[in-house]
């Protein structure tokens, strides 16, 4: 995946995440709601870690380079 | 606290400027059922609000709405960089531009300010649960309208995205009220101050 690929795949995991937790808000005792959240959760942190590592920070305390400040480069997402 | 992500709930990607459709698109923003007047009042409602899972619903849709504030604010930009000063005047668009050159101000379509007093943070749990849900509505009803004025699809993808965001938040909040109910008398649902008259409701 390139970043732009990449980067819709952690819009559509992290959205799966957004979504669900709104409904175990109001399902807490659901199960098949709180496994599906550990699944999104796993896969969203995976596409994290690994565009961190490949494209830059998402967040600002994830920025890797030690000799770079990449969070000001990168692409802002209206752009 | 809140940790920003660099990038948007739901991609905006639009090609063709169109200033007409930002100055209607731009209460989403500011206007009276716009997206920060929604975050504001849910985050803003948490304080008082005893009932711990619906302080946990409060946060998380306060928050999706400061992600939706931020979309709306990227179809408003993408619609209007690069204008050209003729552009600007044919379009009507000068009356913006001329406090606010091409940047994002919270303002209704018909130019009125943001206020505060667009929302309520009421101090009553079943007040302040129906003001969302009617919130809600109004917001899914702007959406509507936005969606029959404007018909570029580059711009009605994130618009029918937010619209149905509008349709789970309802959802949400109608069981939000509906856990409340269980736990009140259930010959009093509609007259119970939830955070005043008791410690725990």
């Amino acid at each position: 995946m390139n970043q732009k690929q990449l980067l819709m795949y952690i819009t559509q995991v992290s959205f799966a995440l957004d979504d669900t937790v709104l409904f175990l808000d109001t399902h807490p005792c659901d199960k098949e709601a709180l496994e599906y959240y550990h699944k999104v959760k796993e896969l969203r942190e995976n596409a994290v870690r690994r565009y961190t590592e490949e494209f830059g920070p998402l967040t600002k305390d994830t920025n890797e380079s030690t000799c770079t400040w990449e969070w000001v480069h990168s692409p802002w997402p209206w752009e | 606290m809140w940790n920003y992500e660099r990038r948007l709930q739901y991609p905006v990607n639009i090609t063709r400027c169109n200033p007409q459709a930002a100055q209607i698109i731009i209460s989403q923003y500011g206007g009276p059922d716009g997206e920060m007047g929604a975050s504001m009042r849910y985050l803003s409602q948490r304080y008082s609000m005893k009932n711990k899972t619906v302080v946990g619903t409060l946060t998380d849709i306060g928050t999706e709405e400061l992600a939706h504030l931020e979309i709306v604010a990227a179809i408003v930009h993408q619609l209007t960089r690069n204008l050209t000063p003729e552009e600007i005047k044919a379009s009507g668009f000068d009356k913006y531009y001329v406090d606010h050159t091409l940047a994002i101000w919270p303002q209704a379509a018909g130019g009125i300010p943001f206020n505060a007093c667009e929302f309520q943070s009421k101090g009553d749990t079943i007040t302040d649960l129906y003001e969302d849900m009617a919130a809600e509505q109004k917001a899914r009803t702007t959406y509507d309208n936005i969606l029959r004025l404007i018909k570029d699809p580059e711009i009605c993808d994130p618009i029918r995205y937010l619209r149905e965001r509008e349709i789970v938040h309802f959802q949400r909040f109608g069981e939000s009220l509906r856990r409340v109910q269980d736990d009140l008398d259930s010959r009093n649902f509609y007259a119970f101050n939830g955070q005043i008259d008791t410690k725990n409701c």
